[in-house]
């Protein structure tokens, strides 16, 4: 009979956790950041330290929800480091809005839908960038990841009324973009 | 009351995509679409190995030795240029010194020539002695007038 510790079932549940969270955490920190290197180290910084404080998670959320929570912190802290460095004005490799917008998948549409479409996605893209970081996520989880609020704001230690005032707000202002277009 | 407030709407019907204008809902779709498609092309892209992030100690040897031979070279330089302008300097002092010593002897030699040629004229324009002053007394006037 094979015996199985403790710690190989912990292994074995967290490669589980890793494979099947691993691509909404990337995507998250990608929209985040636009940058694909920063997105990957901050990938993996998530998954290591989830990996070093995994006997301490008891299970009280899901653990898509504690890596988020992770994710959220790292990514934090990296625009908080960047700011206390003299370059903080430079951006890193983030991809600039129009290479950001071409990833929009073609579809049924004519030439001309996939440039009114291209152009309306980098709009969105700009007014992201205009949202202060907190906005910035809330927005992110909601309209990319699809999260509830409640689910929002377990991930991102708010209350749920704070992260629907930030939402609106980001809202209001991604409208706002979208009007001046108009005009 | 702020402009964002505006579009605070009662919780449960608030930002849901569907309840959005159909304009804002389809960018918001489109927005999601692009970002999923990005994402799952760059999980999926073939990756290289990185090397764990470190001080690259060796680049930074590199340029410290580099600027320490920068500043060796510009400071040797420099030292050999004020030695130069030393040299230079102690130099000229010593060609000023020269001319003026030169200058110093030749006037010290004017001044014996011409002491020299001093005592020449008194020496040759003493008197006459005595013992041929009778003789002198016998030469007339016409004498000396004829010659």
């Amino acid at each position: 009979m094979i015996k199985v510790t403790a710690q190989e079932i912990a292994a074995q549940e967290f490669d589980s956790v890793v494979s099947s969270h691993r691509p909404q955490i990337f995507r998250f920190l990608l929209a985040s950041t636009r940058d694909v290197d920063l997105a990957e180290t901050l990938t993996q910084d998530c998954f290591l330290k989830a990996h070093r404080n995994w006997s301490n998670f008891r299970g009280e959320s899901s653990a898509l929800t504690w890596l988020m929570r992770i994710a959220i912190n790292l990514q934090k802290d990296h625009w908080r480091n960047r700011r206390m460095q003299f370059w903080r004005h430079t951006r890193t490799n983030a991809v600039d809005l129009d290479e950001a917008s071409d990833w929009l998948p073609s579809g049924e549409r004519t030439v001309e839908q996939r440039m009114l479409a291209r152009e309306r996605v980098a709009q969105v893209w700009l007014s992201v960038e205009n949202l202060s970081e907190r906005q910035r996520t809330v927005f992110l989880l909601r309209f990319v990841d699809e999260m509830e609020l409640k689910e929002i704001a377990a991930m991102t230690g708010m209350g749920e009324g704070t992260v629907k005032a930030h939402l609106s707000r980001a809202l209001a202002k991604v409208r706002r973009e979208f009007g001046k277009d108009k005009d | 009351m702020n402009r964002d407030d505006e579009h605070v709407k009662p919780a449960g019907e608030m930002e849901r995509l569907e309840t959005l204008e159909p304009e804002l809902r389809e960018a918001l779709g489109n927005f999601k679409a692009s970002v999923d498609a990005w994402s799952d092309a760059m999980m999926s892209r073939p990756r290289e190995a990185k090397a764990p992030a470190k001080t690259n100690w060796s680049a930074i040897t590199k340029w410290a030795l580099g600027c320490v031979v920068f500043a060796g070279t510009v400071s040797g330089g420099l030292y050999q240029n004020h030695q130069q302008q030393e040299a230079a300097k102690v130099e000229s002092a010593r060609i000023a010194e020269q001319q003026q010593r030169a200058m110093d002897a030749a006037k010290l030699a004017k001044t014996d020539e011409e002491d020299l040629m001093a005592k020449v004229d008194s020496d040759i324009a003493r008197e006459v002695p005595s013992a041929l002053e009778p003789m002198a007394s016998l030469m007339t006037e016409d004498d000396t007038q004829g010659n």
